[in-house]
């Protein structure tokens, strides 16, 4: 292992936790400002410092284990499903040469199977919690990212085949003429939905839908515990918004600016996007959310397998 | 789909009208003359204590946060003490409806906020200004029909001397 590298995985996991306390504040931020609001802008220069406040404050809340938990698991949730966040960064290729294992050979289905061992942490919680709220929540996280999972996969294999390698670098190098979301903008629909549902977030966030569910599947949790899974949610949304950015739109690539310049731009904006879906979209129903999966986006993302290949074996033949 | 482009849209649009928040402690909200605040005891004009121990406020109140007792000095009455204890007061403003002196009157004014719950009894001390609030010209001993030293029966503001029962003229 170079030097680099060895830097690049120490730094990396403090810039991603940084980065996901941040948000946040941007999100809140964001939100108040498309919801004629201000939002949290006391603490610090326009409010900066907000996500310090409430780190700190919730490193001093009480970290309560309740009596009737599952008291291993109810522990091991949360640390599964930042473990699962953080090493999917692994395989992220920053810029050309930055980025721990971007050359990596099966990258994009290390990165699924870490969202599958995300889905653990999720379901581990609600049913350690030992409550009915989390236990609801949990079921609904498994039925809800486990079948997301499916179009997830199925939405990727357009940008696969267009590529012929699972090395995210290679799927950024074979975009240097057109960006993939072009070709491939059914599968970057499907993606962005799935991705959505995979994080759980507005409008997805059915398993912890406060209105019915409390908090979901993290009813039961507080102090730090509870905190993880936030920074993780936040971390997932980063996560996912790189491999928007890698996989559609480009990844590093860009005139003038440096290449590092173009991925945080990138990112950001998907980023943006993620919250301006939060700031105007409703909640849909469970049964609604399922029957989109299975009868609107598992059909469209299987079309879009078909064509793509279609498409190849013809220009192949040509 | 277009109508989910298009509410996405209008709600990237708000980030351009105007904020609905007033920042409060930096910018003071307007409040009307008659908002129901702090409450004060108001003198007369000539700067005696317009309250007269009635109790009438005591009694209006429906949390029973006014306590006070009655004294006389110089053919008048006062309150003795009065305590209003305002971690209990709903700010409803019957009390001020109740007064027959217009002693008592609420403020606008609200930032009363204290650390300890204790410190939130007002006394009469803290209760009293020097000056007549929102009715400058009214003085009840003036307009009252009652005798107090220096205002004999029938010389208050429109009243007509008392009728001589043992006369017969008109
Ligand atoms: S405002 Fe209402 S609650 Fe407060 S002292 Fe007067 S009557 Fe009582
Ligand atoms: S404040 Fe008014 S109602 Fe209350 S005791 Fe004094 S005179 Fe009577």
């Amino acid at each position: 292992m170079t030097y680099p590298v060895i830097l690049t995985i120490v730094l990396m996991p403090v810039v991603l936790l940084g980065l996901a306390t941040v948000l946040t504040w941007v999100e809140r931020r964001l939100l108040g400002l498309w919801q004629d609001r201000h939002g949290p802008d006391r603490v610090g220069p326009g409010g900066m410092l907000q996500a310090v406040a409430d780190g700190t404050k919730i490193l001093f809340k009480q970290d309560w284990v309740p009596p009737f938990a599952d008291r291993g698991v109810f522990v091991a949730a949360p640390a599964i499903g930042m473990m699962a966040v953080l090493l999917s960064f692994a395989v992220i290729p920053v810029t050309a040469h930055a980025g721990i294992a971007g050359d990596m050979n099966v990258g994009l289905l290390f990165i699924l199977g870490m969202m599958g061992v995300g889905v653990y942490a999720v379901v581990l919680a609600g049913w350690s919690s030992n409550s009915k709220y989390a236990l609801l929540g949990g079921m609904r996280a498994a039925a809800q990212m486990i079948s997301y999972e499916v179009f997830m996969g199925l939405s990727l294999l357009g940008v696969v085949m267009m590529t012929g390698s699972f090395s995210l670098r290679d799927i950024v190098a074979a975009q240097a003429g057109l960006w993939f979301i072009v070709p491939q903008c059914l599968g970057f629909g499907v993606f962005m939905l799935a991705g959505i549902a995979e994080t759980h977030r507005l409008p997805f966030d059915l398993p912890e839908g406060e209105n019915e569910l409390g908090a979901g599947f993290h009813t039961e949790y507080s102090g730090m515990k509870f905190g993880m899974f936030f920074i993780a949610e936040y971390a997932g949304i980063v996560l996912v918004s790189c491999l928007v950015t890698t996989l559609y739109l480009g990844g590093w690539r860009g005139p003038w600016l440096p290449a590092g310049v173009w991925f945080a731009l990138k990112t950001c904006g998907v980023v943006v996007f993620f919250i301006l879906l939060r700031a105007s979209l409703p909640r849909p129903r469970y049964d609604q959310l399922m029957a989109l999966g299975w009868k609107v986006l598992l059909p469209l993302s299987l079309f879009n397998v078909m064509a793509t290949g279609t498409i190849l074996m013809l220009r192949a033949s040509l | 789909m277009l109508d989910t482009l298009r509410t996405l849209f209008l709600t990237a649009l708000h980030a351009f009208h105007r904020r609905a928040t007033v920042r409060y402690p930096e910018q003071k909200p307007y409040l009307p003359p008659r908002y129901r605040g702090r409450i004060i005891l108001s003198r007369d004009p000539d700067g005696a204590e317009r309250c007269v121990a009635c109790s009438l406020c005591a009694v209006a109140c429906p949390v029973d946060c006014i306590s006070l007792q009655k004294t006389e000095a110089d053919g008048r009455w006062y309150p003795e003490y009065f305590r209003i204890n305002f971690s209990r007061c709903i700010f409803c403003g019957l009390c001020e409806e109740a007064c027959p002196t217009y002693a008592i009157q609420l403020t606008p004014d609200f930032e009363m906020g204290e650390y300890a719950r204790s410190s939130l009894v007002y006394e009469k001390e803290d209760l009293l200004i020097s000056g007549t609030g929102k009715y400058p010209d009214y003085s009840f001993y003036a307009v009252a029909g009652i005798p107090v030293p220096g205002k004999a029966r029938g010389m208050a503001e429109r009243e007509r001397p008392p009728v001589d029962l043992h006369s017969l003229l008109p």
